[in-house]
């Protein structure tokens, strides 16, 4: 066995994973915060790659400027979705609420397929593009740097969450609605600002990920294997997204290089199923979720 | 000013559009005062405290009829977390710790209650430290490892550090021992007395409750059947019988089995 190139294998699957924890860890935010399983997630994100597109290629904005003005947009979109939509649904079932998300997500993708068709495009260049080696082994610029602003983003927000004052309102209504209300914290502002950051992450990951594969309304199909990184972690862990990310990113590129492109799923839901059935919370999620 | 802090006249509650909980439930709590709101379990009495909070939307409840007044304003379509900021701090039955953050985030999530008014400060942490000094040792724990007892001093301690004028406590006794309960109520006689926070105390328990508030209300289906000083209720003998656990009139315990006590008690909820 070549172990050089199993181990460039392994680096481009850590790097595609930690796309899928970034996307993860909004999935995640928004559950905790507001209780909403949020299919739509993978849609926000391709959202977000597209307004970096249009502001990028076709108003020919510098990258530094187009960046943030698209994750603003995202968060935007997040805060909208959450006041316009998820708040009128609140008390419902939480499948009504969920079927909610399944539609926001269409009407998202056709809203991108009018504007920009569906034709695939690819994002200005705004990483630098020298190849990368660490030890012998070769990586991709892309993935590389991707990778690298990702756990940026994720150490950044794991901080943000553990010492600013707001992350404790967003953590204390995560634990308990009522007593937070009861605590003067401002609950309905809380649900804006958990879709809002969501929305932005969201918009962050699919930049990244635009930059790395391209742009398409496909790329809604990402949320898809976030939905599994999520139930395998624990929906409400984001130490569980965070591994689960990086596992199934690394498995799904080892697989695909290995035994073909066709299995990369199979394994990604053969694992889906077997964490179900032995750890039905997921890995590090708790224990009492609500039954769907 | 208004003589009262709070003052709720014939209120009703109908839960989901079919339940009525409360049926024209009048009560006053003076400033600086403890007053204690008692009666058997489902007679209504903390959906009576989710009502002055504005909680019961969390629970499909509504206030259906009837007229709540917090420091001379009423409450009606104020949302919750205002509410709390104008210094109205509702201690929820069953503790509700934020069980996930440590003791000391717990307290700092309550300084949102303090939003528009002077921020907390160090002070204030400490203040709430000296009452309850096992809470500073735990600072650093997470709220879900406390005991009991601790949880429910975080609770109390969460509201001091909001400086309401009023604090709303339901059950604080809940599932603590009688050495703890004791403790528990010798701290919330203290608070009201040093910092002046008036309390509407909701309790089972109502021998402690009664030896502590200066009024106490007796609710029964959804409504006050009889109020009066402590005095007056401990020495009547229904309330006696019927919320104590003491013996009657005649001296001895009854018993259920005889029809009389039950003829009584029959009249009494009627």
């Amino acid at each position: 066995m070549d172990w050089l190139f199993f181990i460039e294998v392994s680096l481009a699957g850590i790097g595609a994973g930690s796309l899928y924890a970034l996307t993860a860890i909004a999935f995640v935010l928004i559950y905790k915060a507001t209780r909403v399983i949020n299919l739509a997630i993978g849609e926000m994100l391709m959202v977000g790659a597209y307004l970096f597109f249009a502001l990028g290629a076709g108003w020919s904005l510098s990258w530094w400027l187009a960046i943030p003005m698209a994750l603003v947009g995202g968060g935007l979109l997040g805060m909208l979705l959450e006041r316009g939509v998820i708040r009128p649904m609140l008390g419902e079932n939480p499948i009504s609420v969920f079927m909610v998300t399944i539609g926001l997500g269409s009407i998202l993708v056709g809203t991108v397929e009018l504007i920009w068709t569906s034709a695939p495009r690819s994002l200005p260049g705004f990483m630098p593009d020298e190849a990368i080696f660490i030890g012998e082994a070769f990586i991709a610029p892309n993935t590389f740097w991707g990778f690298v602003i990702a756990a940026v983003v994720i150490a950044l927000f794991l901080l943000l969450f553990r010492f600013w004052r707001g992350g404790v309102a967003l953590r204390a209504t995560a634990s308990d609605q009522g007593a937070a209300w009861a605590m003067g914290i401002n609950v309905p502002a809380v649900y804006s600002l958990a879709w809002g950051l969501a929305g932005m992450i969201a918009a962050g990951s699919g930049i990244l990920l635009g930059a790395m594969s391209g742009v398409s309304p496909e790329m809604a199909m990402f949320g898809l294997t976030v939905l599994v990184v999520v139930i395998v972690g624990g929906l409400d862990s984001v130490f569980g997204a965070l591994l689960a990310g990086l596992l199934i990113g690394w498995m799904e590129s080892v697989v695909g290089v290995y035994l073909g492109g066709e299995y990369e799923h199979l394994v990604t839901f053969i694992l889906l199923m077997l964490v179900l059935l032995v750890r039905p919370w997921g890995l590090f999620g708790s224990h009492e979720i609500e039954r769907l | 000013m208004s003589e009262s802090i709070l003052g709720i006249s014939n209120i009703e509650v109908v839960y989901g559009h079919t339940v009525q909980v409360l049926r024209g439930l009048s009560l006053e709590v003076p400033r600086g005062g403890i007053v204690a709101l008692l009666g058997s379990n489902g007679a209504g009495k903390s959906t009576t405290l989710k009502a002055v909070s504005n909680l019961l939307s969390l629970e499909n409840g509504e206030l259906s009829a009837g007229r709540i007044e917090f420091d001379g304003k009423p409450t009606a379509g104020t949302a919750p977390h205002q509410l709390v900021r104008a210094g109205l701090c509702h201690v929820m039955e069953g503790r509700r710790v934020f069980e996930d953050l440590s003791v000391e985030e717990n307290l700092v999530a309550a300084t949102y209650a303090r939003t528009g008014r002077e921020q907390a400060t160090r002070k204030d942490f400490n203040l709430v430290y000296e009452y309850f000094p096992r809470l500073h040792e735990r600072r650093r724990a997470l709220a879900g490892y406390l005991s009991g007892g601790e949880q429910q001093m975080l609770a109390i301690g969460r509201a001091l550090l909001a400086r309401p004028k009023l604090m709303l406590l339901d059950e604080p006794s809940l599932g603590l021992s009688p050495v703890l309960v004791e403790d528990i109520f010798s701290i919330i006689a203290r608070i009201n007395r040093e910092q002046g926070v008036a309390m509407l105390l909701v309790e089972q328990n109502a021998n402690v409750a009664l030896a502590l508030a200066d009024y106490g209300y007796i609710m029964e289906s959804g409504r006050v059947v009889i109020d009066g000083s402590p005095e007056k209720l401990l020495g009547d003998d229904d309330v006696r019988e019927f919320y104590l656990g003491m013996a009657g009139a005649g001296g001895e315990m009854k018993s259920y089995r005889e029809v009389k006590h039950y003829k009584r008690r029959k009249r009494w909820l009627s």
